[in-house]
């Protein structure tokens, strides 16, 4: 087995125990939907992480791709009699497809435009959402249908969790599956030096815009699924302060591990409904808790604690 | 062995006996979101602090049917997600008896499908009337709502014998929503609008709409905004030497505007709840005791200015305490009947008279309508 087929298989298991332990061991409907909000968060997380980490790109606008996921599930039934899932499917095509108009050009260029490209997406994006009230419905957030499937109203919290988790696992096995093939390598490679990869026939620009094009489209998914699973959006989901959360997720759970985006989407989701305990200073701990990691587990959560671990074993 | 047996028993007494009134005693739990940070910060925190300061005094005088309230509250940030999962954990993990709580339009509506499916009494905090319209089985709300500014304004409008009004707007959420509400009631009112002029949130001169609205023969200018928007557009009417009346919205019914706008602001009418001017209610007011009584004990603990958002908080308490003493029970169902039964309740908003189709339940009496004068509030009726 390649060392990249065991991380694979280690990190697909560990995420499939405890997907499967969460409901057993907290079985409340809270309980369930802050795990559901945890695996949707990964999931966009995850598209990000694989931008950040592998194509060392960052977007600053990543709320916009989840803001059109999501609104797009919100406003085709609404107004053009979609059904929600062909909207949301329609969405992610939407998304996948600005983010092929948005980076083709600016990714042929080196250095951080894209960051500043989608900054202005995203502002862009949650601007038209907030002012268009007579379509989007403003900064009051709109109703999102339930989603019916062959006659069945898909309601609970169980059966969302299970249907993200379920999208989370296949997000994950794809990311994997992306990181260990020869598209991933060339990512490594460019990310090292653009030079040396261009050197040995690596063709950088079409590399980073497909990695941005796929973190598009996982944010849009995850968007779509919160639309479903809330069955009500507000601007806030296309917010700048929610890309900010996205890249936050990222870097703290270790930038370029898959495992990492899931590790800083579950702790970025669960701290602040941990932190209630402290009232007032819940802003504060949290905080500073950030700080913590960032100081002493530099490289993020993930790689952070596996470089401990490896040292401590040679040691 | 009989002598354990013995003790057993008499263990086993003194535990029922502990228990009992244990069991009698045990709080009713009311839950809260509120948005405490972030931009709707300056509504939420007058509204928690109040919450928190009347349980307490609740508390202190023996509680409500015999036991002691537990409020929980959360803070949302402003965010509708967050929100709905507090709204969440106040049903599941909390089970709260009811809720009041929601500082904005959308942070309540996020959270009222959780609240309605679980039969949880819901008293809300915000602005929106789609909140309460069309009614639902158990949500309610306090504070009034952007029509009844718009027909306040055009009742008197009305009453000066005028009637093509210019309307000029934020497009932001608050601008917006009212100047859809005061399209809608124009007409209903008498009132014509001669004028329809908008502006972005960031504008820092609205001269050229102001302009446009001069040039349309409107004999009133409306204003529906809040924040800085209002002062920019006294102040340019001011510049322009516009002579016709100005009106502003309760959005603006703070002491800052007043600063901001400066002399221009002479001579501006607004309508707005008496909290604003609690000393120039007349003694025959029915409002004037409690507003005067909340103004004292808020200014008093809380060393900040009172503000009408604290009161929407006072009176969606206060409502909901009453309900419970008349249902005699924590049950749901039993609480909204209560609730939607109220009759005759004063508070800092207005008089509130609920019934099934009514879950507001407040007139346009609630409404004063005031005019700067010297920089400060003058109550005209």
């Amino acid at each position: 087995m390649s060392p990249g087929t065991r991380t694979k298989i280690a990190v697909l298991g560990v995420l499939l125990l405890v997907l499967l332990l969460v409901p057993i061991l907290l079985p409340s409907a809270f309980h369930l939907r802050v795990a559901a909000l945890v695996w949707i968060n990964a999931t966009a997380a995850l598209g990000l992480a694989l931008l950040m980490g592998q194509a060392g790109q960052v977007s600053l606008g990543h709320a916009g791709f989840m803001g059109i996921g999501a609104y797009a599930t919100a406003l085709g039934p609404k107004h053009l009699g979609l059904d929600p899932l062909a909207s949301m499917a329609l969405g992610t095509l939407a998304a996948g497809l600005l983010a092929l108009l948005v980076g083709r050009p600016i990714l042929r260029l080196k250095g951080h435009y894209l960051a500043v490209a989608t900054l202005g997406l995203g502002i862009l994006v949650h601007l038209v959402i907030v002012s268009e009230v007579p379509i989007t419905g403003g900064p009051d957030g709109i109703q999102v249908p339930r989603l019916e499937f062959l006659g069945w109203r898909l309601v609970g919290p169980e059966l969302w969790y299970g249907i993200t988790g379920t999208v989370l696992l296949l997000a994950a096995w794809l990311a994997l599956n992306l990181e260990d093939s020869a598209t991933g390598r060339a990512l490594r490679a460019l990310h090292d030096s653009e030079i040396a990869a261009s050197v040995v026939g690596v063709d950088v620009a079409r590399h980073k815009l497909v990695v941005f094009v796929i973190a598009a489209v996982y944010a849009a998914i995850a968007g779509g699924l919160f639309a479903l699973f809330n069955r009500f959006v507000t601007p806030d989901v296309a917010g700048f302060l929610r890309s900010i959360e996205l890249v936050t997720m990222v870097v703290i759970g270790g930038m370029g591990s898959i495992a990492g985006a899931i590790v800083g989407a579950a702790l970025l989701t669960v701290l602040p409904q941990a932190l209630t305990l402290f009232h007032e200073y819940e802003h504060a701990v949290l905080g500073f808790l950030i700080i913590l990691f960032m100081v002493f587990l530099r490289q993020g959560i993930v790689p952070g604690l596996a470089g401990l671990l490896a040292r401590r074993r040679l040691a | 062995m009989i002598r354990r047996r013995l003790l057993q028993g008499v263990a086993t007494a003194g535990l029922l006996l502990a228990a009992q009134p244990l069991a009698a005693a045990e709080p009713i739990k009311i839950g809260s979101f509120l948005s405490v940070t972030g931009p709707a910060s300056f509504l939420g925190d007058p509204e928690k602090r109040t919450l928190e300061l009347y349980v307490g005094k609740i508390n202190a005088a023996g509680g409500v049917l015999g036991r002691k309230l537990e409020l929980v509250v959360y803070d949302d940030g402003g965010d509708a997600n967050n929100a709905r999962t507090f709204a969440t954990r106040l049903v599941e993990s909390d089970k709260v008896v009811a809720v009041v709580g929601g500082t904005t339009t959308a942070t309540t509506m996020a959270a009222i499908p959780v609240l309605e499916d679980a039969q949880v009494p819901f008293i809300s905090l915000a602005g929106g009337i789609e909140i309460v319209e069309p009614v639902k089985p158990f949500t309610f709300k306090t504070p009034h709502t952007d029509r009844m500014a718009c027909e306040k304004i055009f009742e008197d409008v009305k009453k000066r014998g005028l009637s093509k009004v210019g309307l000029i707007s934020s497009t932001a959420g608050f601008g917006a929503s009212m100047r859809n509400q005061c399209l809608k009631v124009a007409p209903e009112r008498g009132i014509q609008i001669v004028a329809d002029e908008r502006y972005a949130p960031g504008d820092t001169d609205t001269t050229p709409q102001l302009n446009k609205i001069k040039g349309s023969g409107a004999q009133a200018i409306v204003n529906a905004d809040f924040g800085q928007g209002p002062a920019i557009v006294t102040r340019n009417v001011k510049q322009l030497g516009l002579d016709l009346p100005l009106y502003q919205s309760h959005g603006v019914a703070s002491k800052s505007f007043i600063d901001l706008a400066g002399p221009a602001a002479e001579g501006v009418r607004l309508p707005a709840a008496a909290m604003l001017v609690p000393d120039q209610l007349p003694d025959s007011d029915p409002q004037k005791k409690v507003v005067l009584d909340y103004k004292t004990t808020y200014e008093s603990t809380q060393n900040q200015p009172v503000s009408t958002f604290g009161g929407h908080a006072y009176d969606g308490l206060m409502l909901l305490v009453q309900a419970i003493e008349r249902a005699g029970s924590t049950d749901g169902v039993k609480i909204r009947d209560a609730l939607q039964a109220t009759k005759g309740f004063v508070g800092t908003g207005g008089v509130v008279n609920m019934s099934p189709t009514d879950h507001m339940g407040l007139d346009l009496s609630a409404f004063r309508m005031l005019e700067i004068r010297g920089g400060t509030w003058k109550l005209l009726y």
